[in-house]
């Protein structure tokens, strides 16, 4: 691969998608007022789409070509349970990475 | 005192951005050492994150790459997986839609999930702030986040194959990730959204071209918005 014309291609489609689909609300929709339906919805986006892309991958992580992996599976619990009960973001990343490293440090 | 004003959203987005140090560096190098690993100049690496700035589907993208896939599934892929950046625009757009075009375009190319994470949580905290401290307040979150994803890219790709395996670098994401859902999870309908998104991710993970993350997203944000409904919340 590294086809030099090929990966410039992907750079630049992707660079262009990827601002596009950023811009696209953001950019034409302005001010304008959007209707209550599609705002009720909006509300849920963030809750929605981060556990979606995350669940595969803590409970099939790349890193072991996808099989179930204790201290990955723990310490994403703990770091979801710190966020969860505590609000506090870097004490849950902070634990959780404590939790991973610790635990790969002893197995 | 608008100087006070100014002075203290750009630096309250500075300090909820400075977290994501933590996450933003390693998964940026982490970025440079695959890449350099599949075979990209360092310049075409940092290029990667410059223009595309978007670390899920900037992996995607390079992992079809050493596949092999054809140019045509590796743009849909990533593209695909980049989906709910329109999602966040949408969602944003209440609170920056008054902005003039060149900083809605700003702030356009900057919507990454942190950013947008951080500063919604901040919007939704403090609605009643004038639109120019919100645009202030998001300068100020994606400066320690989008300018070391450049450089963390850039060390990454010049250190190459130095960074040992087995620290377990791979999961910075879901660690960052499950770190910002837990305070996200205000209402009985906020929890309902991400329990269905999770089982329908899962249960759709087979799926080619992240149609699984399609899916459980757009599944998560219709059992909200209904149970929303159904249970009377009030926005």
């Amino acid at each position: 691969m590294t086809d030099t014309a090929q990966l410039w291609l992907i750079i630049l489609a992707l660079g262009a998608g990827s601002f596009g689909l950023r811009f696209v609300f953001l950019g034409i929709v302005g001010n304008r007022d959007l209707p209550p339906w599609l705002l009720r919805h909006l509300r849920y986006t963030a809750v929605a789409v981060i556990p979606a892309l995350i669940a595969p991958l803590v409970v099939w992580p790349a890193a072991t070509q996808g099989a179930p992996d204790a201290p990955r599976l723990a310490a994403a619990v703990a770091t979801f349970a710190v966020g969860y009960f505590t609000k506090n973001v870097l004490a849950a990343m902070v634990i959780g990475a404590a939790v991973l490293i610790g635990l790969n440090a002893l197995i | 005192m608008a100087g006070v004003g100014i002075k203290s959203s750009y630096w309250r987005g500075f300090r909820d951005g400075v977290p994501f140090l933590a996450v933003i560096i390693p998964f940026g190098m982490l970025f440079g050492v695959v890449g350099t690993e599949a075979g990209l100049e360092i310049y075409e690496t940092l290029a990667f994150s410059i223009v595309v700035i978007a670390g899920a589907a900037q992996f995607t993208a390079l992992q079809l790459l050493t596949e092999n896939a054809p140019t045509i599934v590796i743009i849909a892929s990533a593209l695909a997986v980049n989906l709910r950046m329109a999602m966040y625009s949408a969602s944003i757009t209440p609170h920056l839609g008054a902005l003039p075009f060149w900083k809605r375009a700003i702030v356009a190319y900057f919507l990454v999930d942190q950013t947008y994470a951080t500063a919604m949580i901040d919007y939704e905290t403090r609605p009643a702030q004038p639109v120019e401290d919100k645009f202030r307040y998001f300068l100020g979150v994606l400066t320690p986040i989008c300018p070391p994803w450049y450089f963390a890219t850039l060390a990454g790709a010049l250190i190459g194959e130095g960074i040992p395996a087995g620290l377990g670098l791979d999961f910075a994401l879901p660690i960052a990730f499950l770190a910002m859902i837990g305070p996200m999870l205000r209402t009985p309908a906020h929890r309902i959204a991400a329990l269905v998104a999770v089982i329908l991710a899962l249960g759709f993970a087979w799926l080619p071209f992240n149609l699984g993350l399609m899916i459980g997203a757009v599944g998560g944000m219709v059992a909200g918005a209904r149970a929303e409904v159904a249970l009377g919340l009030e926005p």
